[in-house]
This record gives structure tokens, sequence and C-alpha cells, in this order.
């Protein structure tokens, strides 16, 4: 799963998507997950960072980043939506 | 650079919970690097507060209503010109267009007073009544829609439509009808209050988002700002909005712009669907009261329209700021009654 290019981040987790217009708020957590899909992280390679750095196991991260990544989707800020859509 | 001394007269001094663009315009072009304006406001009624905030504007004369015709507008603009010589006219209403429209050539012949609007051909055309063969003419999409003239028709609709589906008046107004009963009842009250004929569409969901854009007559944009609505009244008005940066937009406005020839201020309003489609639903043929977000986001299109109705080249604007918002607040003024007497008894002030 991809994020939009164009979408704006900022360091609060202020989160602004310049196409729509749409805007939203995440903790810490999601700004560091998004920043890594921006980056091009691989889903695998945002497991281990996290896992390496918070105190969480592999089955509370797959389970809150499945929910994390629906709603990244349901609001329309990832490129796999996009495709779909075309 | 020096800025040149010009006088404006602009229509749309009204702020109510559907506001006029005039107020918008005025500070515009009060922010003119180019021009110092001194405006003159034209007001159809003395409530319009245009008329009291005298920190924007400088004079304000009353001007009969539209349905009074173009003669006696004639008249009434020949005497303020005598006294306040008008370069421009900026008129902000659609339902003074039309006697504006018709008589901008006298005004340009006989007083040299300039107003940049769109042709009658392109008024007429763009009516919401046209707007199916509008989209066909222009290749935009538009919502299917139909006129009619009488209630006895709604039952009929259902051969066309399926419900919910928009009734529309032909200059304001739209609600929208989920059953045959609300198709009477709205059709009763936009007809009491605009006339006929109704505008039935096709009910298209999505985002509504709006083009202001400015076109130079030849077909070319001279400017355009796409804006999503944040908060939206209850009349459905935009209370604040945001700068968006969306191609398909921009493309869609040139386009119809090039295909048109628009001449003039112009807002289109357009639905965007979940799957990306782009339905246009209006085109309202002046400035919306939102085109002051426009100057914020680094394009003028008052002041460029000034520029154009006074025969000067202007440069189309290459870019604008995405992101920017506008949020709309009411402010109560406090008016002495002395003022409210003499726009009332002397129509002027």
């Amino acid at each position: 799963m991809k994020i939009k290019k164009n979408i704006a981040l900022s360091d609060s987790g202020f989160v602004f998507d310049p196409a729509t217009g749409d805007s939203f708020t995440t903790n810490p957590i999601g700004l560091e997950i998004i920043k890594m899909l921006k980056d091009g992280k691989t889903l695998s390679e945002i497991k281990s960072a996290i896992l390496k750095k918070y105190l969480t196991d592999e089955a509370t991260f797959e389970k809150d980043n499945y929910d994390f990544m629906n709603m990244l989707s349901k609001h329309r800020l990832t490129v796999d939506n996009e495709k779909e859509k075309n | 650079m020096k800025r040149k001394k010009i006088n404006v007269a602009v229509t749309g001094l009204n702020a109510i919970d559907s506001p006029g663009p005039g107020v918008p315009v005025i500070r515009a072009l009060k922010e003119s690097k180019l021009f110092v304006v001194r405006i003159i406001g034209l007001s159809y009624e003395a409530m319009e507060p245009g008329i009291y905030m005298h920190d924007i504007v400088d004079k304000t004369y009353q001007i009969p209503l539209p349905s009074a015709g173009k003669a006696s507008l004639l008249e009434r603009l020949s005497y303020i010109h005598s006294i306040e010589k008008i370069d421009v006219i900026i008129p902000n209403f659609d339902a003074e267009l039309y006697n504006f429209i018709t008589i901008s050539d006298q005004l340009k012949k006989e007083m040299k007073i300039n107003v940049f609007v769109p042709t009658l051909a392109q008024f007429e055309d763009r009516h919401k009544a046209n707007l199916s063969d509008y989209g066909k003419k222009h290749k935009i999409k538009v919502p299917f829609g139909k006129v009619i003239f009488s209630t006895m028709e709604i039952p009929k609709l259902t051969k066309e439509f399926s419900y919910p589906l928009v009734v529309k008046g032909k200059f304001y107004d739209a609600y929208i009808a989920y059953n045959m009963e609300q198709a009477h009842t709205y059709f009763n009250k936009i007809s009491a209050k605009w006339g006929l004929p109704i505008i039935i569409q096709e009910f298209v969901t999505g985002q509504e988002v709006n083009v202001t854009a400015l076109g130079d007559g030849k077909g070319n944009t001279v400017g355009a700002v796409p804006m999503r609505k944040q908060y939206i009244t209850d009349k459905g008005k935009a209370w604040s909005g945001i700068s968006i940066d969306d191609k398909n937009l921009l493309t869609m406005t040139q386009k119809l712009i090039r295909s048109t020839k628009w001449r003039g201020g112009m807002e289109l309003e357009i639905i965007k669907t979940n799957n990306e489609d782009y339905y246009l639903l209006e085109i309202n043929p002046r400035f919306p009261a939102w085109v002051y977000l426009a100057v914020g986001c680094g394009q003028n299109h008052p002041e460029a329209l000034v520029q154009l109705a006074l025969g000067k080249e202007v440069k189309p604007f290459k870019k604008y700021d995405v992101g920017k918002m506008f949020i709309r607040y009411s402010y109560d003024m406090i008016v002495s009654l002395k003022e409210f007497e003499t726009i009332s008894t002397l129509g002027e002030l």
C-alpha cells in the first residue's frame, strides 16, 4: 500500500490532502507510519521498525495496523484506492 | 509603479445568509496594486450592509429593481455618472445581468462606462433550464434535467427520474425531493418566489466543489481557483471553504471557457462523484460571494476584470495557493437612523 504523493504532513500530526481539501489529525505513531509509507517502506519494513522501537507484540501490531490501513484507504489517502477508482 | 485612479460602481452589497458578491469584490479592488479605486455602491434596498461600510464604499446610490427595465436603469446610471464619472461597472446579481448586458454597448458609447459581462448568448445559453443541451454542446457531463411548468407534470417524472431528485428555481433555490409530495411542495415554494419554469434534475451524489474563474472573451482563462466547501449553511452556501489542487477541475474550467469564449467572471458549481466523475450543476455568470478567497490565494480576479473592462491585456494567472481557507463571519454594524433615512428618502448616501 502506498500513500498519495501529494499528501502534506506536519510534525503535529496534521494530514492534508490538497486534491480534495480534506484534513485529518493522527497520533505520533500514525504519523510515523504515514511517513514510512511516504518514504516507500513496505509493510514488513514498517512492522520491523515499530516492533523494534515500541513495546508491542506482532499480533497487536498486525491488528492495529490493519485498522489503520483500512482507515487510510477509506479516507482515500492511498494510491491503491485511486487505482481502484480508475 | 504609480497606481491609476479609477471609479468603479459595484452592485451586490447585500449580506444575508446568502450574501452578495459586492463586498468581497470591493475588498479585492481596494487591495489592487494597479488601481486606486473609488467605489460607488449601487444598491436596491436600504438594508444592504455595504451601503454603510464607509471604509470600503465611498458613496452609494440606489438603483431601480431589475423588473423596472433597462430604460429606468440607464436613466439612473446616467444621473449617477454625471456626478461620479464611473469608469467601470461590476454587476454581481444574476437577476440584474440581463439589463446590464443589453445596455452595455450604450453605456460604452454614450458615457464611456465599461462593463465586462458575458454576451447575451453566453448568458442565455447557460441558464439552468438549458443545462442538458449546454452539456452536450460543450461536451461536459451534466446531471439529466427537465423543465416543467406545472405540478401536473410531477407524477410523470418517474418515467425519466427516480427519487430523490432535485427541484430548482430558474434563478435561485434548490431542494432535494425524496418523494412526489415533496416535489409538489418545492415546486410551489420555488415558483411562488422565482416564477416558472421549474427545473427537475437528477440527484448526483458526491462532493460539491466550486470554481471561481475569469474569461477574457477570447477563449482564454485569465484565472481560476477551485474550492471545496467545508461548512455549508442550510441554504447550501459555503460558510467556509478551502482552495484545492484539482487539475481535473481546472481542465474542465479551461475547456468550458475556451469552448464558450466566456467573457467576465463566473462560478462553476460541480459535483465530484466517488468515481471521480465531474458533473456541472450550474454556471453562475458572475463572481461568487467567496471570490475573495481567490485574492487570498494570489489571484485578484476582480482587479483583472477591471483591467479587461478597460481594454488592457491581462496575462493569465499561472498559480494559486492550495490549502488557503476562508471562514465567513457576521458582524453587527451600528448605523445611525440619519443614514438610514438619507438612503431611504434621497436614494444616495
